[in-house]
């Protein structure tokens, strides 16, 4: 119950798409496969799933090459951006198109539909036109039907990107506890890290058509393969350091990273790698005295206080950091900052 | 199995469907053509025909009024295409119906209402009387797809600051612009093929390609010169098929259908005025159509329904063989099988062209480009090429078809098939195509994906492609004269047969003829104009 | 290559399936087992009374089925067209305009029907009696007879009169390229004026104002004011008959048949070659000759009966005697100058 991709290749005319990939997801994971947009992910899900024609390697479902065999006898469920739901039905009747085309008996289908209504929090909603649906209600409703037929494999394409903040946090988590619960293998394609990482048990980097990286999400986000892949994930500074019994000497200060082995190492920084000396929010892990700067930008956020701060240093001008929210800094104040090993990954 | 073969199977399933249009297009309107124009080549004289500079001025004029006649009808069809789509108004669903009318309307009869107007006849009467019978064409093609196309994106251009003018111009009109590339092709093709009212308002002084041709083909047996001057029409056709082709090649998925969505409205604002210029446009198509109603009730000695009841019989001292009512059941049927025929091959002939233009490779996409300009091509040749074509090849056929009465609902066939594909083909087009994805990931195989989605998406186009084929059969003249027999004549046929007898009852009753047919016209219209709206709302929510 | 010719099979299977399913639009007549149809080839002015066909069916055991192909020339050349593969038994409304061509293709057979010298002898236009004249039609310039009476106008007579001033804008003919009686009339020119008078008589005909139209529809029932049309124009070119259908309410002819302008055309019918039912096509050949389909041809097919001794329906004595005089071209005159006439005219008058 897996499946396993190799060396596949995707050409849009000359054109590849999505070059040599190899990819494996183990019964009951969960996959997300994270990258910027033009990456060639949704090319790579949609030849999984059969839509777009290889041009080279294989698709294998638990050994079984995939090649021959047509989109809609794969068994693998698919989730589009936007739904695509059919207009012409309403809800349940969206819901029970797979378990009628699956030939599950029509006494069955109420019961279903109620289920997966109840599971994708949408009880009651069977009778509703699908065009006066949200667009999260929508997206359960999609999930629903792609559900409904129990695939093998469910692959999902940006499913919650179309949504505003709030609600794709949510539905993210929804989704997460979903997927889990029904222990269901799944294939979730996103740029958004942090919704990779709250539904996913294992992630892979696609970049240029090609696998940056794969592994479990923690270990992806802590230790990134390359700068393009760090960068990515979210780091905007990069820093040469040295590492001796488990902590890390760098320009910006000395940071306690117990995990690193002795040795030349290279840090990638996300902007809250780096906050206002001293502050309360600044956790325990703070060693060193960090560095002097000149803020040159401040922009409030939801939890901190987003700055750009000049160095001066000759290796780089400026960095990203944060400073607590009540902090009452404006451009040309000086501020001192120090390393927090929470907001750092090891490049590399 | 390699992704390849798996290609290779669709494909072959896309060649199966796509054999029984072919099969038809090249049994009934290439082999025929290809035999007769085939005959004037062997007779020699064709270089000389080609030659002669009088052939290149025929088809100056024939190619310059038809291009005419084309802008004008789609001038008028716009405000009437908006007028159906997008306005919620009492007496909208009446306009939708009548529009329809002229299309039906004889040629004789629309030639000698227009004579009455402008007795001379003449280059202008010619421009407007065929603009006249296709105005239908433009607002019925345009009017579906505009009533499908998303209001979203015009809207947005309103919020940018484009003025209601600009906006459609930027937005609402590139995506309308398969649909009236689509309908301007088939307009320029009917104008360009006109016969009976080139003939009749043109005079002896204004002929065309295809007056020429019938001259010479039937009148002279010139085929050598009749075969130079279809290579000319054929060119000319072929031509115009490109131009359109480019146009839909450049717009292509331009528009995005919405389903359920019902974009009418009460107008505002400068808005009336586009609905007032749709009523006029109107107005003016009915002008014709009532000056005939009342010559159909009017006699020298005042009004009488003297007409109306010699429909029962067949005309003075037996003009024709079967009474007014036989002939209108006798159109009806002939209309029914037609509209079935065309609806099979049609629809089966879209399939595959979408299908094609979705396929990967420029092979695929070029071969549905060629069958997609090959399926036109019927419209821009003329019936009588066709009806002699006719004649030199099915007794080859088991059962001699040249005589056979099945010949008439074939040949109105071929002149609907284009329409359905020119209304299908667009619609079916725009249906997104992750539906069927999402469809297909749900477990439904390709056929399924068809009749579970394309076929709900796309009933409403359907129903009205039936509904306008139907309507064109029954007032399929051109064709049918040639080849319908006289024990089983066709309304328009019959009407042609009452003018062209002396007596004032024969007109009378021949004016009557014409009310009885736009009667049957907008009583089939509205059926199944009913029909489609019931469907398609019904439809959702019924699986 | 072989597949492909399954598949094409498959099709055209298909589609004759279709074709089938779909015969709705049937028509064809039962007939008894006795009984033979001989296929009738003719021109779209044929009209026959329902009775005397079924009579005929009766006595003889043929039922005509008829098949229309256009006017006289369409029909000649749909023949022509046909002739290795003929569309039916038997051919009737070829005229003396396109005889020779039917002739000399030789599209039928010979045959001396036994009521042929009861008339129709007359117009015999070659020695094996390919072609059986049926009835002769002659197209006459016509007149608007109480216009010129209320104008106080004496009634034009002549071809000359016709190209008269006082006659300005007054007459309207038809295109000889696109209407018989279009043609006809320019034949009778020819004759009357010679093959190098004609053209100086139309352009005198021309300035004089006349005006042409494509077909005999316009003209007539548009443009001519004797008809129900009420047209402007009181001078028509028309047929011999046609007064005979304009009678007013007193029962006089409200036009009248200039019948020093006529031109005769014969229309023949013949045995076509080639055909699977020689014996029964000659007995259609014979009916049509017979006294009992001749007195018909007059009141509906508006032509006067080929056959001598044949009763005219009432009132056409006076609204639409025989002209005794009318000019005539040879069939192979014709069949050698028409086309040449026909352009030299397009140049003259047309355009």
């Amino acid at each position: 119950m897996s499946l396993s991709v190799r060396d596949l290749t995707v050409h849009y005319g000359s054109f590849a798409a999505v070059r040599d990939v190899r990819l494996d997801i183990a019964d009951g994971e969960v996959l997300a496969l994270l990258g910027p947009s033009g990456s060639g992910k949704s090319t790579l899900l949609r030849a999984i799933a059969g839509l777009e024609p290889a041009t080279r390697g294989t698709v294998n479902w638990d050994g079984e090459d995939l090649a021959a065999v047509p989109v809609h006898r794969r068994g693998f469920g698919l989730v589009f951006q936007d739904g695509q739901l059919f207009g012409h039905r309403d809800v349940a009747a969206n819901i029970a198109f797979g378990l009628r085309m699956h030939r599950v008996p029509r006494a069955e289908h109420a019961a279903r539909v109620r289920r997966l209504l109840d599971l994708v929090g949408l009880a009651g909603y069977e009778r509703r036109r699908v065009t006066e649906l949200s667009g999260g209600q929508a997206q359960r409703v999609a999930l629903a039907r792609a559900l409904a037929p129990e695939p093998r494999l469910l692959l999902l394409d940006e499913p919650l990107s179309g949504l505003d903040a709030g609600l794709r946090e949510q539905l993210a988590i929804d989704l997460a506890a979903l997927l889990r619960r029904s222990k269901i293998t799944a294939l979730l394609v996103t740029h958004d890290q942090e919704e990779a990482f709250t539904v996913a048990d294992g992630v892979a980097v696609l970049d240029g058509g090609e696998i940056r990286q794969e592994g479990a999400v923690r270990r992806v986000w802590q230790g990134p393969a390359d700068d393009g892949v760090a960068r990515f994930l979210g780091v905007t500074t990069f820093v040469d350091g040295v590492a001796s019994g488990g902590s890390v000497r760098t320009a910006l200060g000395e940071v306690a990273l117990p995990e690193v082995g002795d040795g030349p190492v290279r840090l990638g920084l996300r902007p809250h790698a780096l906050r206002l000396a001293g502050s309360g929010g600044a956790g325990s892990g703070v060693t060193g005295f960090g560095v002097a700067g000149e803020v040159t930008a401040a922009v409030h956020r939801r939890e901190h206080l987003r700055l750009v701060v000049a160095l001066g240093l000759p290796e780089m001008s400026t960095v990203d950091a944060v400073a607590p929210v009540t902090a009452d800094l404006r451009p040309g104040d000086t501020v001192r900052l120090t390393l927090d090993p929470d907001g750092i990954a090891v490049v590399g | 199995m390699t992704p390849r073969a798996v290609l290779t199977a669709r494909g072959t399933g896309l060649a199966l469907l796509g054999v029984l249009p072919l099969a038809f297009l090249v049994v009934f309107f290439a082999w025929p053509v290809v035999a007769i124009v085939g005959r004037g080549f062997t007779a020699g004289g064709v270089g000389a025909v080609l030659g002669d500079a009088a052939t290149w001025r025929l088809a100056g004029f024939t190619v310059a009024s038809a291009a005419a006649s084309t802008v004008l009808a789609v001038l008028a069809g716009l405000p009437v295409a908006y007028l159906l789509a997008r306005v919620r108004l009492p007496g909208v669903g009446l306009v939708r119906t009548l529009v329809l009318v002229p299309f039906v309307l004889p040629t004789v009869v629309v030639g000698l209402a227009f004579r009455t107007i402008w007795p001379d006849g003449g280059v202008l009467s010619l421009v407007l009387a065929n603009a006249f019978f296709n105005v239908a064409v433009v607002a019925r093609t345009v009017g579906g797809l505009w009533s499908q196309v998303d209001t979203r994106a015009a809207e947005a251009a309103r919020a940018l600051g484009a003025s209601p003018w600009r906006a459609f111009r930027s937005v609402t009109l590139p995506a309308l612009a398969p649909a009236i590339s689509s309908a301007a092709a088939v307009v320029f093709l009917f104008c360009a093929t006109s016969f009976g009212v080139v003939l009749i308002l043109g005079g002896a002084r204004y002929r065309t390609l295809e007056t020429e041709i019938y001259l010479r083909t039937v009148d002279l047996l010139d085929l050598s010169g009749a075969a130079a001057l279809s290579l000319v029409q054929f060119a000319a056709v072929v031509a115009a098929l490109v131009v359109g082709a480019i146009a839909r090649r450049r717009r292509d998925g331009a528009a995005r259908v919405r389903s359920g969505v019902d974009g009418a409205r009460r107008p505002r604002g400068g808005e009336w005025w586009v609905v007032a210029a749709a009523v006029a446009v109107v107005g003016l198509l009915l002008t014709p159509i009532v000056s005939l109603l009342v010559a159909s009730v009017s006699t020298p000695d005042g009004w009488s329904l003297a007409g109306f009841r010699a429909l029962a019989g067949t005309g003075v001292r037996g003009t024709l063989q079967v009474t007014g009512w036989e002939a209108a059941s006798n159109s009806l049927r002939a209309a029914t099988d037609a509209t079935l025929l065309a609806m099979t091959i049609g629809v089966l002939a879209s399939v595959v062209l979408v299908a094609l233009r979705r396929a990967p490779g420029r092979l695929a996409r070029g071969m549905g480009e060629t069958m997609d300009a090959a399926l036109m091509l019927p419209l821009g040749v003329s019936a009588v090429t066709v009806g002699f074509g006719y004649l030199v090849t099915l007794d080859a056929l088991p059962g001699d078809l040249r005589t056979s009465p099945l010949l008439v609902p074939l040949a109105q066939a071929l002149v609907i098939i284009p329409l359905v594909v020119r209304m299908v083909l667009p619609v079916l087009r725009a249906v997104d195509v992750r539906l069927r994805q999402a469809a297909a990931t749900l477990g439904a195989s390709p056929g399924r994906v068809w009749r579970e989605i394309d076929l709900p998406l796309t009933l409403r186009s359907l129903v009205a492609a039936a509904g306008f084929g139907y309507v064109v059969a029954l007032g399929e003249f051109g064709a049918t004269s040639f080849l319908a027999r006289p024990d089983a004549p066709t309304l328009p046929v019959a009407i042609a047969g009452l003018l062209s007898r002396p007596g004032e009852l024969n007109n009378q009753m021949a004016y009557a003829a014409c009310a009885l047919l736009m009667v049957v016209t907008v009583l089939a219209v509205v059926l199944i104009d009913r029909f489609g709206a019931v469907r398609g709302r019904s439809a959702v929510g019924e699986f | 290559m072989k597949r492909r010719a399954v598949q094409t099979a498959v099709a055209l299977g298909t589609v004759t399936v279709l074709a089938g399913a779909c015969s709705l639009s049937g028509g064809s007549g039962q007939t008894g087992p006795q009984t033979a149809t001989v296929t009738l080839v003719t021109h779209n002015s044929w009209a026959a009374p329902q009775e005397v066909l079924d009579a005929f069916e009766k006595q003889s055991g043929i039922k005509i089925s008829v098949l229309k192909q256009g006017d006289a020339g369409a029909l000649t050349n749909k023949l022509v067209l046909t002739k290795a593969s003929p569309l039916g038994d038997v051919a009737y409304g070829v005229d003396s305009t396109f005889a020779s061509r039917a002739l000399s293709e030789g599209i039928f057979e010979p045959y001396t029907s036994p009521e042929a010298d009861r008339g129709p002898q007359r117009y015999a236009v070659d020695q094996e009696h390919r072609m059986s004249a049926v009835d002769v039609g002659d197209v006459c310039v016509n007149i608007d007879t109480g216009y010129f009476l209320a104008k106080g106008l004496p009634a034009p007579a002549s071809y000359a009169d016709l190209a008269d001033p006082k006659y300005k804008d007054l007459m309207v003919a038809e295109d000889p390229a696109t209407a018989s009686p279009g043609l006809a009339f320019l034949l009778g020119t020819i004759a009357h004026f010679g093959e190098d008078g004609w053209q100086a008589y139309w352009k005198k005909l021309k300035a004089n104002g006349l005006k042409v139209d494509s077909g005999w529809e316009e003209a007539y029932t548009k443009d001519f004011s004797g008809s129900s049309g009420k047209g402007p124009r009181p001078i028509v070119v028309s047929y011999a008959s046609s007064p005979a259908a304009e009678l007013g309410e007193d029962g006089k002819p409200r036009t009248k048949a200039l019948l020093d302008t006529c031109y005769r055309q014969v229309e023949y019918a013949g045995v076509l070659a080639g055909g699977k039912q020689v014996e029964r096509a000659r007995k259609v050949v014979d009916f049509l000759l017979s006294q009992q389909f001749q007195v018909t041809v007059a009141a509906n097919m508006y032509v006067y009966p080929a056959r001598q001794g044949v009763d005219l329906p009432a009132g056409w004595a006076q609204a639409a005697p025989l002209p005794q005089q009318p000019a005539q071209l040879p069939a192979d005159k014709v069949q050698a100058g028409r086309e040449k006439w026909i352009s030299e005219w397009r140049s003259l008058v047309g355009a």
